[in-house]
């Protein structure tokens, strides 16, 4: 099971390697990680990805809790959260295939961020599903050089009527 | 008025009420050694730095205050790492000061540089590192509210050498004011509640109380629980000295070297009830089958210890002190408590019969040797149990937890889960520093001993009559043992072919020796050195070597399932 969890920490030196280290000492694996600044300069958000079962979860989040350094820990549920990764994707070109690739640009809403004769590299953002997806139509041109951020995660606003 | 670093650091270690400091000097704390030597606290110069946070350790332990440790930066630091993990392990509130090269040197791999907050994140509860001579005091009295409240541990705080020469007003904060760190003391009101009725509802409880009882100081919170609603209790080796060794309700230790009747009731419990205890592999043996009839209880001050190994039915998150004293003002009147008895007395008998059928015990050797446990017996029978008793870690260890009782909160020194071979002796000079009138024994193996022997030139300097009790059959008792009976008997690397003579060894370090080699020698060595009061002693018993601990549940089986004697 995968689950994002958002960490409100005391912004300090240090307390990335705090975190991180929690996680390898217990044997918890982190997919991705992302971390910066909040609004308030004294304050950075973390958010992690992490794959494991619910008890895994529960210690991760306890432990996470025990560091002096953390705030709060919030547990992203599927249903609450706005999810987004961005992508940098260059993308081997031929003048046969450009317009094909333009179109899968265009049918997930990328962006065209930098072209040479034989490449062009793809700015995406999205969620890690929309990602994963365009990776994999993107496959067939060879892709040259692929980063990935991390995901970030943020909580809907409860709607009201 | 302003004060260099170092004076800051001496002012606020006043400001804590610390009166004694073990540590070893180095270039990077020159400056403070130099602030130390003509001021009120007292200063223990031991002989390598994992002795001083040993000390620190048992001095902590037997008297409830932070141990301070003040080493050198590099080695010194690094030396002082598996202290501070054997003290993480059990929650011992400590806080180890570390020298560090100069702000600007730091990361250059400077002479006597390392990355001690990198290297000690894992193995304290927190540390840090002082950038800004204006921070210090900030950063001291916070460590010292992270080492003492919560779940308690080590705290360390880096010190570069420049920090120590810089210079800034010295004001000392009245309260640690950390938003992000705010530990849970009282009991959800609810769940006490519930606890309450479960406990009021079941034939057969036990309590299972661990370490968490002595670092809240709730001994006598919990000896009247258990003696008001006549329950089974048995304790960790953490948690010895929780609750009187001597109390009739007392099952001994429970485990992998627990007695047959701990084992037996908490096996078969349907109420079992872990008071400040962490279900460690070692009490719990296979998990699966570990208390399977029972609805289970538990109070810690630690989330992260609840629901960790073991499912828990009523979680409460709380100092046991304070959970102790709601739960004891919520019982109910003293018929409904008779009547309870009455359902819970058949138990008692059972867990009686138990404790009868197979007692702790050994068989005297064919050889006419001693045995170590007779030498234990004959301890807490000359000592009448009135001493603190530290312990090495191993075979040791476990028949002093087994065949010592501990009547008092604070009177058993032992590093239970790091296992630190070593821990013994520096713990053992701690509590006699704290304790100078007081005896304190170290019942040690002839190898842990070794581990820190050099410590025997600390109490020599210091006048403290430490008694060391060494167990001496010539091996590595308890991994001879596992060979013994999952090895095929094949003895690899346990035996001790070459030893010293212990007994010249402590006259050569300025301290007494004697041996012992038969009962009539025990009783002449034990009266001798419970007479000297102003030297450490070595006792050398030889004892017979292919003596083992029993009960003994092998690693991964249920704790019923036990090796007797």
């Amino acid at each position: 099971m995968r689950h994002t969890i958002s960490i409100l920490v005391t912004n300090e030196f240090g307390v990335l390697s705090r975190v991180s280290g929690l996680f390898s000492g217990r044997g918890f694996n982190i997919e991705s990680l992302c971390v910066a600044e909040t609004t308030d300069p004294g304050i950075s958000c973390m958010t992690i990805v992490s794959i494991g079962e619910e008890r895994v979860l529960e210690q991760i989040t306890k432990q996470l809790h025990k560091l002096v350094n953390v705030i709060k820990v919030h547990e992203f549920t599927k249903e609450e959260r706005i999810e987004r990764e961005l992508a940098l994707i260059k993308v081997q070109v031929t003048a046969e295939n450009r317009a094909e690739l333009l179109s899968v640009v265009e049918i997930f809403k990328a962006k065209v961020v930098d072209v040479s004769p034989k490449s062009y590299t793809i700015e995406i953002t999205g969620d890690h599903d929309k990602i994963m997806a365009v990776l994999e139509l993107l496959r067939p041109f060879g892709i040259k050089e692929l980063v990935r951020t991390g995901s970030v995660a943020m909580a809907r606003s409860p709607k009201t009527k | 008025m302003k004060k260099n670093g170092a004076d800051i650091f001496v002012a606020s270690l006043l400001k804590e009420k610390v009166d004694t400091i073990f540590g070893f000097p180095g270039g990077a704390v020159l400056d403070i050694y130099d602030s130390i030597f003509e001021c009120k606290i007292k200063h223990i110069l031991v002989r390598h730095e994992q002795g001083a946070v040993h000390m620190a350790d048992g001095y902590a332990r037997a008297t409830g205050k932070p141990g301070v440790v003040l080493v050198t930066s590099g080695p010194g630091a690094t030396n002082a790492v598996t202290g501070l993990a054997t003290a993480y392990m059990d929650s011992i509130p400590m806080v180890c000061f570390t020298g560090q090269v100069p702000t600007a040197l730091i990361g250059n791999d400077a002479f006597q540089e390392a990355d001690i907050v990198g290297i000690t994140r894992p193995c304290t509860k927190h540390n840090y590192l002082v950038k800004d001579v204006k921070d210090l005091t900030k950063i001291i009295k916070e460590a010292f509210h992270i080492a003492t409240t919560g779940r308690p541990g080590p705290v360390l705080i880096d010190l570069p050498k420049d920090i120590l020469k810089a210079e800034t007003e010295f004001i000392y904060p009245d309260e640690a004011d950390i938003s992000s760190y705010q530990p849970t003391y009282k009991g959800h009101r609810g769940q006490v509640k519930k606890a309450v009725d479960l406990i009021l509802s079941s034939k057969k409880p036990v309590v299972y109380a661990g370490g968490g009882v002595l670092l809240s100081g709730a001994a006598t919170e919990l000896t009247k629980f258990s003696r008001k609603l006549g329950l089974p209790t048995t304790n960790t080796l953490m948690g010895l000295g929780g609750f009187p060794g001597t109390d009739p309700l007392f099952l001994g230790m429970l485990g992998m070297h627990g007695t047959y009747a701990a084992n037996m009731a908490v096996t078969n419990t349907d109420c079992l009830i872990a008071i400040g205890s962490r279900f460690d592999d070692r009490v719990t043996g296979k998990i699966d089958e570990f208390a399977p009839y029972a609805k289970i209880i538990h109070i810690d001050i630690d989330p992260t210890s609840i629901s960790k190994n073991v499912d828990v039915d009523i979680p409460i998150v709380g100092d046991v002190k304070h959970v102790l004293k709601e739960i004891l003002a919520k019982l109910p009147d003293a018929k409904a408590i008779k009547t309870y008895k009455k359902q819970t007395a058949e138990w008692r008998d059972t867990v009686n019969e138990w404790a009868e059928k197979h007692k702790l015990g050994y068989r005297e050797p064919k050889n006419g040797m001693l045995n170590p446990q007779y030498v234990i017996e004959r301890l807490y029978e000359h000592t009448k149990g009135d001493a603190i008793i530290a312990t090495e870690v191993g075979q040791n260890q476990m028949w002093a937890a087994q065949f010592f009782k501990y009547a008092k909160p604070r009177t058993f020194l032992s590093s239970g889960g790091l296992g630190t071979m070593g821990y013994g002796l520096p713990a053992a000079i701690g509590a006699q520093v704290a304790f100078p009138n007081k005896t304190v024994i170290n019942i040690a193996g002839d190898g842990s001993i070794q581990m820190n022997i050099q410590e025997m030139a600390t109490a020599v300097q210091y006048g403290l009559p430490v008694k060391i009790a060494i167990l001496n059959n010539r091996f590595l008792g308890m991994v001879r043992q596992w060979q013994e009976l999952f090895y095929d008997k094949r003895y690899s690397h346990t035996c001790m072919g070459a030893q010293p003579d212990f007994v010249k060894l402590a006259e050569a370090y300025g301290a007494v020796g004697y041996r012992a080699k038969t009962k009539e020698e025990v009783e002449e060595v034990i009266t001798a050195s419970l007479k000297i009061k102003d030297r450490p002693v070595i006792m050398d018993f030889t004892v017979n070597p292919m003596e083992g601990v029993y009960p003994m549940v092998p690693a991964g089986q249920p704790i019923n399932k036990m090796l007797l004697v």
